[in-house]
């Protein structure tokens, strides 16, 4: 897509009301708990100011960053993946009154405008939808998913920083945002180079008050994110990795990472692409109505795996393994793309700083001999 | 897989009706069902090997495979055991009752790459009753498959359902059913030892058609590597995984075993398919 021009940081609110004034319900990046999240937006000096976020196994700070940069903090621990695959909600009710019957209960079709995604949580996106989305790797379309979707709009952020977690670029998913967006924009010193990559988006961008890109803009905005792209230390070598894990399902590392592994399942949680569900059933005390829920569910539980009264997966090695298999190796069978895009919040988030790369490695550096 | 026009909701379940219910041994039960909407019930078609989800108000669902014959569409048979919370639930519906229902999902028996070859069945336990809707199948088209052998094994003489049925099959042109026991008990005709012992007595011919089958894992991964020190290949061994599922369409990840979804690639595998993962505790 065509750079479109350029937008004044000043001016940034003009898009959070056009974006209303078109309907949309506006999430962008505030700070809560001490970290990014992700929520209502209605103007924006709402949106934090000189942040930055210092990332390392097991730690996230939010600290001064000494400039007025509003994209600087990279990100926090949410991806698109909420606004899309929510992490509670009622699939359907079920009434019973001599009759049962059942009632599908979609999403409403409200449009939600999300500013602040990053590269890798558009790859996220896009490798989610191969699970939710019929498709040849998958016969059926999810309602609830592709209702979201279909009312999703999002302003992308092209990162010109890292975090010291960040990967995306040995996973070839950033740090620029490649396709998914609406709207991208680039932070430079006191403006946004803006860029649109739907339709939708070139009829928002069409009311915004953009002056015109110079080469030298285009050019700051590319240096720094290649910038960004170099400044990453963490690089995944994906060679053979699907022979490379299922060669190893006995290697000594599994039962190493489960010493370190509180199989919490904040890994799955904070993944951009983990898709688990479980379904429950909610009954209504006087037993004639029920709501079919599911939430979000992770293959570190014990539950996950359970059959006829025992479970497949008792041990937390068993279960790391499955989750790391899953999402470098298996994930390529079933979806024709690595489960992972290389945002690191897996790594960030873990209570005890366990890298998957580092697991990776170790397994690569001395393979078990193949029997 | 088939041509039925699924609602646009793969997760939403459809009003069945209990048609019929059959005490087939203690805590196994058969549930007949008929899906209430015409319409529905009209478009419903399925494979030998496939399953519903079988929805208890307020309890949840569960995967059950599919008994009857695919002939017969309309009424849907679920052979179940009592052994969690929802089929506990199913165990005291009566006929007259409404569940719900959704399906058929995975995909079934090789029906077709068996045409003209012998069939080779081996079942433990409970394990027979995704088969005998491929027995059905085959013996309503006598012609299409060669011999008929029914290798099925159960911990206790008590332990064995469908007696009638197994009977009516042993009555069936070029059909055989060896029965085992692990423990012995007055009046057992069957043999007594596991069933992998049963194929000592299967004539060894048998051995170059196809085998299909369903139980434990233990048993499977014992059977399957017995018939490939027989001679078969692995492609020509087909076995029924399970799986925890909820959402039966690949979407909730609770059934994946390395690479496969047990619920959309199976249920039902060959054993070249998953013999190296069923050798690993935990996947």
């Amino acid at each position: 897509m065509p750079v479109a021009g350029l937008l004044k940081r000043g001016q940034l609110d003009v898009l959070i009301q056009t974006l209303r004034a078109r309907g949309y319900r506006v999430v962008g990046p505030r700070v809560k708990g001490g970290a990014i999240v992700y929520d209502e937006v209605s103007r924006a000096d709402e949106l934090p100011v000189g942040l930055v976020s210092v990332q390392q196994p097991g730690r996230y700070r939010l600290e001064d960053s000494a400039n007025g940069r509003l994209f600087d903090y990279v990100h926090g621990p949410e991806s698109l993946k909420r606004f899309l695959f929510a992490p509670q909600e009622t699939l359907w009710t079920v009434a019973q009154n001599g009759e049962v019957s059942f009632k599908e209960t979609l999403p409403e079709q409200r449009p939600l405008a999300v500013i602040g995604a990053r590269a890798c949580d558009l790859a996220g996106m896009e490798v989610q939808d191969r699970t939710f989305l019929k498709s040849q790797y998958n016969d059926f379309s999810d309602p609830y998913y592709a209702t979201r979707r279909e009312n999703l709009f999002i302003v992308a952020v092209n990162c010109t920083r890292s975090a010291a977690t960040c990967f995306c670029a040995s996973m070839n998913t950033g740090p620029r945002a490649r396709e998914g967006y609406d709207i991208a924009l680039t932070e430079l010193e006191d403006s946004f180079l803006v860029e649109a990559g739907s339709a939708a988006g070139a009829a928002v961008l069409a009311e915004l008050p953009l002056q015109p890109a110079r080469e030298m803009e285009t050019t700051q905005a590319a240096q720094a994110i290649e910038a960004a792209a170099r400044s990453q230390t963490r690089r995944l070598d994906t060679t053979d990795i699907q022979a490379l894990l299922f060669n190893n399902l006995e290697h000594p590392r599994w039962d190493d990472v489960a010493e370190r592994c509180l199989s919490c399942a904040n890994c799955t949680m904070v993944c951009p692409t983990c898709f688990c569900h479980r379904e429950t059933d909610v009954a209504s005390l006087d037993g004639k109505q029920s709501e079919h829920q599911r939430q979000w569910d992770s293959c570190f539980t014990l539950e996950h795996s359970y059959i006829h009264g025992a479970q497949i997966r008792p041990q937390i090695r068993q279960r790391y393994r499955q989750w790391l298999t899953h999402k470098l190796a298996s994930w390529i069978e079933q979806f024709g793309v690595s489960g992972c895009v290389g945002c690191g919040r897996c790594i960030t988030w873990c209570p005890t700083g366990i890298d998957l790369i580092e697991e990776v490695n170790a397994i690569r550096a001395q393979p078990e001999a193949k029997t | 897989m088939n041509a039925v026009a699924w609602p646009p909701n793969p997760y939403l379940p459809q009003a069945a009706q209990v048609v019929e219910r059959v005490e087939e041994g203690r805590d196994i039960f058969t549930l007949r069902l008929r899906l209430r909407d015409a319409e529905a019930r009209a478009a419903y078609r399925f494979q030998p090997g496939q399953f519903n989800m079988l929805y208890l108000s307020g309890a949840g669902e569960v995967a059950i495979s599919i008994v009857s014959d695919p002939d017969d569409p309309q009424l849907i048979d679920h052979t179940i055991r009592a052994a969690g919370r929802v089929t506990q639930g199913l165990q005291r519906l009566k006929a007259g009752d409404t569940l719900g229902l959704r399906g058929p999902f995975g995909r079934g028996w090789p029906v077709e790459a068996a045409r003209g070859r012998s069939l080779l069945l081996i079942t433990g336990g409970l394990g027979c009753a995704p088969t005998t809707s491929m027995i059905h199948y085959a013996l309503q088209r006598r012609g299409l498959y060669g011999a008929i052998t029914l290798c099925h094994g159960v911990k206790h003489p008590a332990d064995l359902i469908y007696g009638e049925r197994i009977q009516s099959w042993c009555a069936a042109p070029d059909t055989q059913v060896l029965l085992t026991a692990d423990k012995g008990a007055p009046e057992w005709r069957g043999r007594v030892g596991q069933v992998t012992q049963t194929l000592e007595d299967v004539d060894p011919a048998l051995f170059k058609g196809v085998a299909m089958m369903c139980g434990p894992e233990p048993m499977m991964r014992a059977v399957a590597e017995n018939l490939l020190r027989r001679g078969m290949a692995p492609a020509d061994i087909y076995l029924s995984m399970e799986r925890n599922m909820h959402c039966a369409v690949g979407h909730c990840g609770h059934c994946m075993f390395g690479g496969k979804f047990i619920c959309k690639d199976g249920p039902v595998f060959s054993y070249a398919e998953v013999r190296a993962l069923l050798a690993v505790k935990g996947f």
